[in-house]
């Protein structure tokens, strides 16, 4: 496969690391009331879904930057790739 | 006698002789001829033995699609087992060996198989060989395994190189006959990079097998002058001895180039095989197509063959396979057979066509609507029986049989991606349906469009539309005239008749009444059916065969074909050597070495390796006169306990955290407080996952307000340092840190021992004061040494005694071992390794990768107190979990033996003194064990329940894998100076 | 029909007319007692369990395709219960005991063939983890052997023992491991569910559920309403896709996992091998050809097809520790999807959903875990309680913190 970089143009998959679904990026406040269960669906659950899918890849033997992809599970084909600070920023993540 | 069936004419060169053997006789060929083609030339008709029923096999194909004429190629070491005879180019000297038969290939004793066929149906295995279940193993099994399989491999490792290389262009041409010649023509004048890749020696496709001409050339000649008019364009990469493997995402091709396979060894040098990845903007498949046969009663004997191969072999090669051979065709395209070898001046005792109305076109005897029913020739044809219009029967004399039901196109590269050919009526065949990979698009025969004229523009068109999606234009090319025949075929699959055999899958010896008992019992989807009688399982992956079963399948379920399904393709599209697939990954270079900066120091002293992921540490130093490593290591650990010790610590991974809101950042990945670590103090760190389990630990000195430098586990440095950018940008994007590995950037050692201080001092510039109390314990600074070489000094200890870690720029790595062991010399001071390492680190109970095993928390680790409650960190939440939390959960204690000669096993598992042992009274583990030499004992930490307060209590600490039972007593970790005296001496 | 080498001579003898259908192709009914959805090896596993050891009639098995097309039908072969684990040992341990009776079971030759499995061991860190594994192992009654250096060079002398970047030092062997002709297995449980009346439904892909106040009634199928008693879901690979229609996230991604096989060679490796230092494991079926693998591909996909780095991945450690295989050539390759769990470890356990109960999360372990998969599953599905072995394979584990980690990598499942 092949990772159009936001920064760097098209890259090899090779290059990067895959960690999983970008909803990894909403990561649940520690204090709510129910933390440990929003922590469980945020760590545990996944929508798995067979068709587009955002997830994050790390540009490891590149510029070390984390990726936000989306990539269709069912033929591979990549529809746009963001850098994941951006996508963090805009989820109104920030310090 | 040579080569008697050699003919005119023909692109062998006779002015090249070459010598080879096949089993063991010698015969002679020319350059340019096949190992196919030379056993041709030389009356050589029966090569092989098929899988099951060791039949007698012969050529049935001229290309990679063949299944029969399968040989071991060369001996010793590069044995190549399941070599097709047809795509083996002569060369001087070629061995080549039959196999799959014993004692020879003329007379075989597992032929005894084919008299026993009828209880060795398709399946029949699924079915006895149960009673008794023990025998299975001991008895049938060995006798299936020594008969099964085809040929061998030497067992010798493979003295040949290969190598991986990539290459990008805007079109990829797969194929290099008229279609895809065409298309490079095209694209290639229009200045496109162009790579045109065939798996022949020679370019051309069907254009070296017919006697078409194309313009006023002959279709050889045409296309020798196209390729050399695209060798001369810069953008142009011909690409001979080439397969394309496979199509992969995004227009990713993988293709395997065949450097030196037509030559005894590779020159010096020169690999065997290259693996190229081929990143090309658009891929046109011109694959040309596949001729399929008509399966009718034994139908496997040498000399029965694919038609359109016999032709081959007279018209390129020059061969014939007997001097009197005849054609057995449902469509026009056979008869070419017996027009070219007639002109070849091969005798055609006739042709049989089973079509009633078909045409005369050659000048020999035709016998219209008749079949073909049985033949004769126990190791090569000599008769087949037909069955006339009318009803009777006939012998006819022949050495060989060109049989010809149809082309089908070569619809492989376009399953690759669950793609699924479409059935077209009027070819009868599958042509290439949705879903191609991306950027694929098919041209020529591969899409069903038969005529050299047809293929020739097809290529031309598809390359233009191409490079149009590119933004590039081409040009047309003006196209030479070439013949333009329309596809004359009536389907036709099988000969219904008599009670024999008649073949679909040579090489698995499936036949057509194996597709109908599959069908009887139940197995109708086409899958079921290729998984039940292994059909198109074989090494050619059932390119002549799987087009027979399915249409049988069809008129036993009466269905049509294409209700009846289709079976896809995988890569490779035909079978590729491991080696080529590997490249130079292989015995020490199957990953690269990383060393550490004493490494070459520690080489010279004589030190014992070990690997450490991809590390070379040294694990102990041995000294003259010591004969078993404990020796060393003990000798070490001692030294660094009694005086001072040196050990490269290079390989933890060390990460720089800087910026303003460095201390907040830190805070979050680690489960303890950092946030108020003072400048120059280091502090010890656990890091945990989020789902709370301890992922890491390592120390981290403030170097300053808004520097740090954390140390990694060797193991963990890769991924924790991307675990911290991803906490980093994806979760807090807005902290003003950066983060950066710098664990190759610093030659580190640990200077441990009670004389590490008076050692440093003749080291560090003296105006750095390093005395207990200018530089207490935990402390750090960045210094200078030698007299002004920056480094930094930590005063840490993994040993537990007074240590410090000092880190200087890699390249005086080197240079500062020396240096420290001169300087250490009148303290005698030892290099020690991971050996010593890990007694000493035993001995104080820290853990280390045993205990942070990824299942582990800070509770179990007797940290439980570290994790802050009152900050966000990652896997402060969920490490509270009741799982994680219960009140006997493991704790990490250590262990000694109660009888002082006794060993602890790392490993071994610890039971109640007095209770039953197994898992249900399984009460922990030991992770780690060693020798201690200053206890003179065996030691060894691990998780027991609840053990912490289980101090004093005797266990059983059992491992019946290495045979042990030892009693233990369960004491603290930290067996050397539990009060922590002499590290803070 | 009874099988056996008698019935094969009577045959063979009278033109093979007298074979029967391997299973009937019935209509379905409206209403079943237990439809389970997925024809795979778990799926009829549990179909026949439930008909032969808990006396369940009136049973389907749907399946979207042809029966045995999924995973059961694109593995590497291997059975083998080499677990650390208390969660997972025992049940794994049955599988295995039912797999050496699986031939007289069914009455039909699956060909489980235990030649034993070797893992390799290349340090001592792997050496201590693989000890405390085979101790796990023998203490839960199954069979472990520590083998050294030179026990290991006499049965592979051709291993890489001379020239290795990770030299191997000694390996686990568990002799009662080895392979199973897969394919046959499918059949094998298909046609013995089959003769007990359940009724196997092939091309009937499940659209949707049918819950009602909070219980599952039955199943929207390509064939219409199927009505049920129960619902059990044994589609490993799809099952992210096939909850998603019961409103259910599940803590499993689909990855894929390629396979290779070679040419047919004659004899060469005696059992099944494991490379400790890169992912390769092999053997050699009864064919002749290797059968080989390595690591997933590592991204979520439902394309049974993967990638040439894995591929080139894969035979760089098979080259590494089986130089000699250099010159035989890989013949085909495949891909699977696998239900890659949050711990490696899988669930066999009721749904919030009355009436719906889900088999799954097999990670690449689901083949071995056939027998005693479907075992558990019907016994849930009969008894609504878990059995013993199975009883840790819960959804809620990751709630409370009782993970069932084999390889401690945690929730990141494309490393388990």
């Amino acid at each position: 496969m092949i990772i159009n970089h936001p920064l760097l143009g098209p890259r090899d998959a090779q290059e990067f690391t895959y960690l999983g679904d970008a909803s990894l990026i909403e990561r649940p406040d520690w204090e709510a009331e129910d933390a440990q269960d929003q922590f469980h669906d945020y760590l545990y659950l996944r929508d798995n879904p067979a068709g587009s899918h955002r997830e994050l890849w790390f540009h490891e033997i590149g510029d070390r930057s984390w990726l936000v992809v989306t990539r269709d599970t069912t033929t591979h084909e990549i529809t746009s790739v963001e850098m994941a600070r951006d996508v963090a920023r805009a989820k109104g993540r920030s310090k | 006698m040579t080569q008697i069936n050699r003919l005119d004419g023909g692109q062998v060169n006779r002015g090249t002789t070459l010598n080879f053997s096949f089993d063991g006789k010698r015969y002679q060929g020319h350059a340019g001829d096949t190992l196919a083609s030379a056993l041709l030339a030389n009356d050589v008709r029966l090569m092989g033995r098929s899988f099951k029923y060791h039949r007698p096999r012969g050529v049935l194909a001229s290309g990679s699609e063949e299944p029969n004429a399968l040989v071991e190629l060369r001996s010793g070491n590069r044995q190549e087992p399941n070599t097709r005879a047809t795509t083996v180019e002569l060369f001087d000297g070629l061995e080549a060996k039959s196999q799959n038969r014993w004692p020879s290939l003329k007379f075989d004793a597992m032929a005894i198989n084919d008299r026993f066929s009828n209880f060795l149906t398709a399946g029949f295995y699924y079915k006895t060989f149960m009673w008794p279940a023990a025998f299975w193993e001991k008895i049938y099994e060995p006798i299936i395994r020594k008969a099964a399989g085809l040929g061998s491999l030497s067992l010798q490792d493979d003295p040949d190189e290969y190598d991986k290389g990539f290459l990008h262009c805007d079109v990829l041409i797969v194929g290099g006959g008229p279609a895809g010649l065409a298309a490079a023509l095209t694209a290639g004048r229009a200045g496109a990079q162009v790579i045109i890749a065939d798996e022949d020696f020679a370019f051309g496709g069907r254009l070296n097998a017919e006697t078409f001409a194309i313009g006023d050339q002959s279709g050889a000649d045409w296309a020798a002058t196209t390729v050399t008019e695209l060798q001369a364009l810069e953008n142009v990469r011909c690409m001979s001895r080439t397969t394309i493997i496979g199509a992969f995402d995004h227009g990713i091709c993988g293709a395997i180039e065949r450097v030196s396979d037509h030559v005894a060894t590779p020159a010096s040098g020169k690999v065997r095989q290259i693996l190229w990845r081929i990143y090309g903007k658009k891929t046109l498949l011109c694959a040309g197509a596949i001729e399929r046969p008509i399966a009718f009663e034994n139908n496997d004997r040498p000399g029965i063959m694919l038609a359109g191969a016999m032709r081959a072999y007279a018209n390129r090669w020059a061969a014939t396979p007997a001097q009197q051979v005849s054609v057995f065709t449902n469509n026009d395209d056979g008869h070419r057979t017996a027009i070219d070898l007639i002109a070849k001046g091969v005798n055609v005792a006739a042709v049989i066509d089973t079509r009633a109305d078909a045409p005369r076109l050659a000048d020999c005897e035709l016998l219209a609507g008749a079949q073909v029913i049985d033949t004769s020739g126990r190791l090569g044809l000599k008769f087949v029986n037909i069955r006339l219009a009318d009803g009777s029967k006939r012998f006819i004399e022949c050495g060989a049989l060109g049989v010809s039901g149809g082309w089908n196109p070569n619809v492989h590269m376009t399953c690759h991606q669950r793609g699924r050919p479409v059935w077209n009526e009027r070819l009868a065949a599958f042509v290439p349906g949705g879903d191609l990979p991306v950027g694929l698009s098919v041209a020529g025969a591969a899409n069903g469009e038969f005529s050299t004229a047809a293929a020739l523009k097809a290529g031309s068109t598809q390359a233009a539309a191409a490079l149009r999606d590119l933004g590039m234009t081409a040009r047309a090319i003006r196209l030479p005239n070439a013949e333009d025949e329309g596809v004359n075929l009536a389907p036709f699959w099988f000969v219904k008749h008599g009670k024999g055999r008649a073949w679909l899958d040579q090489q698995n010896d499936v036949t057509v009444k194996d597709v109908k008992l599959a069908h009887q019992e139940n197995f109708k989807s086409v899958e079921h059916l290729k998984r039940y009688t292994t059909l198109g399982m074989a090494t050619d992956q059932g390119k002549t065969s799987n087009m027979g079963g399915l249409a049988i399948m069809a008129e036993l379920a009466g269905k049509t074909i294409p209700e009846v399904g289709t079976t896809i393709y995988r890569p490779p599209y035909s079978p590729v050597a491991m080696g080529v697939l590997a490249g130079r990954a292989r015995g020490k270079e199957f990953h690269p070495v990383r060393e550490t900066p004493s490494h070459k120091w520690a080489t010279e002293q004589g030190a014992s390796f070990v690997e450490t992921g991809n590390w070379l540490r040294a694990q102990w130093f041995p000294k003259p006169g010591e004969t078993h490593w404990r020796e060393s290591v003990d000798r070490e650990v001692r030294a660094v306990r009694g005086s001072v010790g040196v050990c490269d610590v290079t390989t933890l991974g060390k990460i720089d955290v800087q910026g303003t809101d460095a201390a907040t950042f830190l805070n979050r990945v680690y489960a303890n407080a950092f946030a108020k670590l003072p400048v120059g103090k280091t502090r010890y760190g656990l890091m945990l996952r989020e789902d709370g389990i301890a992922m890491d630990d390592g120390t981290t000195a403030r170097l300053a307000e808004d520097q740090f430098v954390m140390t990694t586990t060797t193991a963990n440095a890769v991924a924790v340092y991307r675990h911290m950018e991803f906490v980093h940008q994806c979760l807090w994007p807005d902290l003003d840190v950066q983060l950066i590995s710098t664990t190759e950037s610093w030659a580190q050692y640990a200077v441990a021992g009670p004389n590490s201080r008076k050692l440093l001092q003749k080291i560090v510039d003296p105006e750095f004061d390093i005395s207990n109390e200018g530089f207490e314990f935990m402390a750090c600074r960045k210094i200078t040494v030698c007299g002004g070489l920056r480094a930094r000094l930590f005063r840490i200890s993994f040993s537990g005694e007074l240590a410090f870690e000092i880190a200087v720029p890699t390249r005086y790595g080197d240079a500062l071992i020396r240096r420290i062991m001169e300087a250490g010399r009148e303290f005698d001071a030892v290099a020690y390794g991971t050996e010593a390492l890990g007694v000493m680190r035993i001995e104080k109970g820290h853990a280390a990768g045993n205990e942070l095993n990824g299942t582990t928390t800070a509770l179990n680790l007797g940290m439980g107190r570290m994790v802050s409650k009152k900050k966000d960190s990652i896997g402060s939440s969920l490490s509270e979990r009741e799982g994680l939390n219960l009140p006997d959960a493991l704790a990490l204690v250590g262990f000694k033996p109660t009888n002082n000669n006794d060993k602890v096993t790392a490993g071994g598992h610890l039971m109640a003194r007095d209770g039953p042992v197994d898992a249900a009274h399984d009460q922990g583990y030991v992770t780690s064990a060693a020798h201690s030499p200053i206890l003179n004992s065996s030691i060894g930490i691990g998780f027991l329940k609840d053990g912490a307060n289980r101090m004093g209590e005797c266990m059983r600490l059992v491992s019946p894998l290495t045979g042990t039972e030892v009693e233990i007593e369960v004491v603290s970790a930290h067996f050397v100076d539990p009060e922590g005296e002499r590290l803070r001496a | 029909m009874r099988y056996s080498g008698l019935r094969v001579i009577k045959e063979a003898l009278t033109g093979h007319k007298g074979w029967t259908p391997a299973w009937r192709d019935p209509e379905p009914k409206k209403q079943y007692d237990i439809v389970i959805i997925g024809g795979g090896g778990h799926g009829l596993a549990a179909a026949f369990y439930l008909a032969k050891h808990y006396g369940c009639k009136n049973i389907a098995v749907l399946e979207k395709g042809w029966i045995g097309g999924g995973n059961v039908g694109r593995n590497t072969t291997i059975i083998r219960s080499n677990y650390l684990l208390d969660g997972n040992e025992p049940f794994y341990e049955l599988s295995l005991k039912l797999w050496e009776g699986l031939e007289q079971e069914l009455n039909y030759n699956a060909m489980v063939s235990q030649r034993g499995i070797l893992n390799l061991i290349h340090s001592d860190p792997q050496r201590d983890a693989f000890v405390r594994r085979g101790n796990a192992m023998l203490l839960n009654g199954a069979d472990a052997e520590l083998l050294s250096v030179e026990q290991i060079r006499e049965r592979y002398p051709f291993l890489n023992f001379n020239n290795a970047r990770f030299p191997i030092k000694g390996g686990l062997a568990q002799h009662r491991g080895g392979t199973v002709r897969h394919d046959a297995v499918a059949w094998g449980y298909a046609r013995a569910a089959d003769s007990r009346g359940v009724d196997i439904i092939q091309n009937c892909e499940v659209t949707g559920f049918r819950i009602e106040d909070g219980v599952c009634k039955g199943v929207e199928t390509s064939l219409g309403f199927i009505g049920a008693g129960k619902v059990g879901c044994a589609v490993a690979g799809s099952s992210g896709r096939l909850m998603a229609k019961a409103n259910m996230r599940l803590p499993i991604e689909s990855h894929v996992l390629q396979a290779f096989v070679s040419e047919g060679l004659k004899p060469v490796l005696p059992g099944v091998i494991t490379f400790g230092a890169g992912h390769f494991y092999c053997s050699q079926s009864d064919k002749g050809g290797l059968v080989f693998g390595g690591d997933i591909d590592g991204y979520n996909s439902y394309a049974q097809r993967g990638n040439l780095p894995t591929v080139e991945d894969v035979c760089e450690s098979g080259m590494a520790l089986i130089p000699a295989l250099g010159r035989a050539r890989l013949l085909r390759m495949w891909g699977g999807i696998m239900d890659m769990s949050m711990d490696g470890s899988p669930i066999i356990d009721r749904t919030h959903i009355d009436g719906l109960y889900f088999n799954g999360g097999w990670c690449y372990g689901g083949f071995k875990a056939t027998p005693a998969s479907g075992l558990c599953f019907a016994h849930l599905l009969a008894t609504d309680e878990p059995h013993k072995t199975a009883s840790a394979y819960r959804f809620d584990r990751f709630r409370r913190g009782y993970m069932i980690d084999e390889k401690g990598m945690g929730a990141q499942p494309n490393l388990h």
